[in-house]
């Protein structure tokens, strides 16, 4: 079922062309896994197109981020999965500039596909903080000099899920937003980025979230807003106080994470609702909504006017992002659980056995190839300085054309 | 917190450390480390600290891994952090990390087991030989992570042996190891061993699970009010009683299960039921006052009382049920102690909304059983 509430020119208008550098939080700096960087491989794998692969000490679906030419990633390990790490790698070379290590002070029990290193690193470009399943959330400089630690179970003991807790965070001015929801003391906290204290903090329902909070950039980084998803329940709120701007009330996906377009915000609830912000109202406006774009796990992607969604097991479908009209569908193979990303005119997806499809973007995707890299993937992938970068279990991965790369170490 | 209990953890930091001079300076930078409390406490005047312990020489290492002994967990990671900032930086620019003094901590027994075990897997890096020498005679270590190496080597002799000429002679180096063995993936590995051989192996008792249970219910608890809700059972253990259950009138029944990890499936016991309560008693016997570990584990809503007394409560359902999924710290009394459980079952319908199940072990801070004196 398709439905529209606005025209079709307004809803065009809307939609502007987005942008950004590094990789800064989980799908990218704002969030909407579209990349503006260019000559990017298709094709790769152990011969090929891959300036380097380094092993990583533990596991985990946590995407990396990349930050002033380094690659950041979280990993978790030991029997009990109660040993966090944090490294950074030399974006040119692959070498580790540093690691650290943390002991959990949450629960560390986490579903079978996942692992406490569940949600992906953030940055603004001077801090890393690295958050986990067990609730232990870490900053520390580009140098890897700790500034502050949190353990949010450990002061919230109910506040924990066998499932794993996924949310990755998102830092915007002085406050990285950090979303708790779980069946004991559920909460959203927006915590100060210099000192670790909380600086707001809202109460949820009782319940099992695993998507993350999204930025909806405003016209300066003041205007900026939070999203957040429950079930019921799609709200906007001033990072800096956690105020609550606006509310929609949708059965909102509680894995899939909402993406945004200028002004656009499409959100996974059971189909796929794009919404009109309108920061003089402060509210939003339904542009359509689409049924048929129920996804699965993965969260939709934006780019040149046109969304996607993975479907249970591995269908990509492409709508046009203006009213939700699906224009083509492509099988890809096996499972896929991290969220595709768009670059270079092209969509990467990778399922859970490693395996990543190229899809060129058009009138109709076209599979220009698929590569293997680790199996035991689940994080997608950061694309930054001409190279993209996946992340398995084992290892961590540089794939660019061989004039981008430096030599290896 | 009162000013002697922040004071203490200083004061315990000077008198325990007799064998670790360190410089003057960084007593009390250590200090601040270990202040840091709960919901932010103390991060920033950390922060500053920490940039200067960061920044002690090599030698002091030992002293600064001292510190672990008296940390909280906050704490624990703040001093950790500053330990591989500077073995890394040390180790980066070619210089070398005091390998006696690292040894000596990592064999002293009195030391945090995270401590030794960092310090340990530092001595590694510089000297590969460290665990040939040092792992093999850690299979009682207070330190379940140094054991657990152990436990992997035996492990590994024993698998030789029984796939050799005389597979009977792994037996007891089998036995050995899972009497030292505290990890869920080690002791399956052994028991499967042992079975093999056609070795009898009680993995519940190993870990210490609860096998014999009095069980009572169900009590009706339609609309999910049952968590907070005192049936009778909360008030009085009388196992003559019988009360008004969901379904007439209910009394004690004898309980035992034979599940490995001593699974009690309430379903089973007390009837495939929704939106109700059942309850669990037994009696544990301890020859002394002893703290221990309470490892329960639930897929439903769950409290947890010793001696009428509530140590532990989750009111969570059906998100997975896991083996020391709760763990609470608590002393036995001498003699007899009464364990009382309370488990919740609500209305969900879905298939995985099923379960109505508990776990219970006692154990040490390694994960070793500790059994009731009259257990068999």
């Amino acid at each position: 079922m398709r439905q529209r509430s606005l025209p079709l020119a307004l809803a065009l208008f809307a939609l502007a062309a987005c942008s950004g550098s590094d990789w800064l939080h989980f799908r990218g700096t704002d969030n909407r896994s579209v990349s503006d960087e260019k000559n990017l491989p298709k094709t790769f794998g152990d011969e090929e197109n891959v300036a380097w692969k380094v092993p990583l000490p533990g596991r985990g679906p946590s995407c990396p981020i990349v930050v002033g030419g380094r690659v950041v990633v979280t990993c978790s390990s030991g029997p009990r999965q109660d040993r966090l790490h944090v490294l950074s790698f030399d974006a040119a070379t692959g070498k580790l500039q540093w690691e650290r290590q943390l002991w959990a002070t949450g629960s560390t029990i986490c579903n079978p596909y996942g692992a406490v290193a569940d949600n992906t690193p953030a940055s603004d470009g001077r801090l890393i903080f690295a958050f986990y399943s067990s609730n232990d959330l870490a900053c520390f400089d580009l140098e890897g000099n700790l500034k502050w630690l949190r353990g949010l179970t450990y002061d919230h003991p109910t506040t924990r899920n066998e499932a794993s807790m996924a949310s990755s965070p998102l830092v915007l001015g002085e406050v990285v937003v950090v979303q708790l929801e779980n069946q004991g003391e559920s909460f959203v906290a927006g915590i100060d980025v210099a000192t670790g204290a909380t600086r707001w903090r809202l109460d949820r329902p009782a319940d099992a979230v695993w998507c993350s909070p999204t930025v909806l950039r405003g016209k300066t980084r003041e205007d900026d807003i939070v999203l957040l998803q429950t079930r019921g329940r799609f709200t906007g709120h001033d990072p800096r106080t956690g105020e609550e701007l606006w509310l929609y009330e949708a059965d909102c996906h509680t894995i899939a994470s909402c993406t945004t377009c200028g002004a656009c915000v499409y959100l996974p609830a059971n189909g796929l609702h794009a919404l009109r912000y309108d920061p003089t109202a402060r509210s939003v406006e339904l542009l359509w909504y689409e049924q048929r774009l129920r996804g699965g796990n993965s969260s939709p992607v934006v780019h040149d006017g046109r969304v996607y969604r993975i479907k249970s097991p591995a269908i990509l479908v492409c709508a046009d992002a203006a009213d939700g009209r699906i224009l083509w569908q492509l099988r890809l193979k096996g499972a896929i659980w991290a969220t595709p990303v768009a670059a270079d005119g092209h969509l990467y997806a990778v399922n859970h056995d490693g395996l990543v499809h190229v899809v060129r973007l058009g009138e109709k995707g076209e599979l220009v190839g698929t590569s293997q890299i680790d199996s035991g993937i689940l994080a997608s992938p950061a694309v930054a300085d001409g190279a993209i970068y996946f992340r398995s279990d084992a290892h961590l991965w540089k794939v660019a054309f061989p004039r981008a790369s430096e030599a290896n170490p | 917190m009162g000013p002697f209990c922040r004071l203490l953890p200083a004061v315990c930091l000077a008198a325990t450390f007799t064998t670790h001079a360190f410089a003057a300076d960084l007593e009390p930078l250590l200090k601040r480390l270990l202040a840091v409390g709960p919901k932010g406490a103390g991060n920033r005047e950390a922060q500053e600290a920490w940039e200067q312990v960061a920044r002690a020489d090599v030698s002091q290492l030992p002293a600064i891994l001292t510190a672990l002994d008296e940390a909280g967990p906050l704490s624990a990671n703040w001093i950790r952090c500053a330990v591989d900032a500077i073995a890394e930086r040390e180790l980066r620019r070619g210089g070398k990390l005091p390998r006696e003094e690292l040894e000596r901590f990592v064999l002293d027994r009195q030391r945090a087991p995270r401590a030794r075990r960092l310090a340990y897997e530092w001595l590694v890096r510089v000297d590969p030989t460290t665990s040939d020498r040092l792992i093999p005679g850690m299979l009682d270590d207070p330190s379940v992570e140094l054991r657990r190496d152990a436990v992997a080597r035996l492990i590994g002799e024993a698998t030789q042996m029984a796939e050799g000429t005389e597979p009977g002679k792994a037996v007891p180096l089998y036995r050995k190891a899972l009497t030292a063995a505290r990890d869920l993936d080690q002791i399956n590995l052994l028991a499967a061993g042992l079975r093999k051989q056609g070795e009898a192996v009680n993995l519940a008792r190993h870990f210490g699970f609860l096998v014999r249970w009095k069980l009572i219910g169900p009590f009706d608890t339609t609309g999910e009010k049952g968590y907070d809700v005192a049936y009778p059972p909360e008030r009085e253990i009388d196992l003559e009683a019988s009360y008004p259950g969901k379904h007439g009138q209910v009394q004690w029944i004898d309980y035992e299960t034979d599940h490995d990890f001593g699974r009690v499936d309430l379903n089973k016991a007390l009837g495939e039921e929704k939106d109700v309560v059942g309850y669990a008693t037994a009696e544990f016997f301890s020859d002394r006052e002893q703290e221990v570990e309470f490892r329960l584990a639930s897929d439903d809503a769950v409290k947890l009382w010793l001696g009428g007394t509530l140590i532990d409560e989750h009111n969570v359902y059906h998100a997975g049920m896991y083996m020391d999924q709760y763990a609470s710290r608590t002393k036995l009394k001498p003699g007899r102690n009464v364990i009382l459980i309370k488990v919740c079952q609500n209305e969900q319908t879905q298939n995985w909304a099923q379960g109505w199940n508990f776990q219970l072990r006692l154990c040490d801070s390694t994960g070793g059983a500790v059994l009731s004196s009259d257990r068999e």
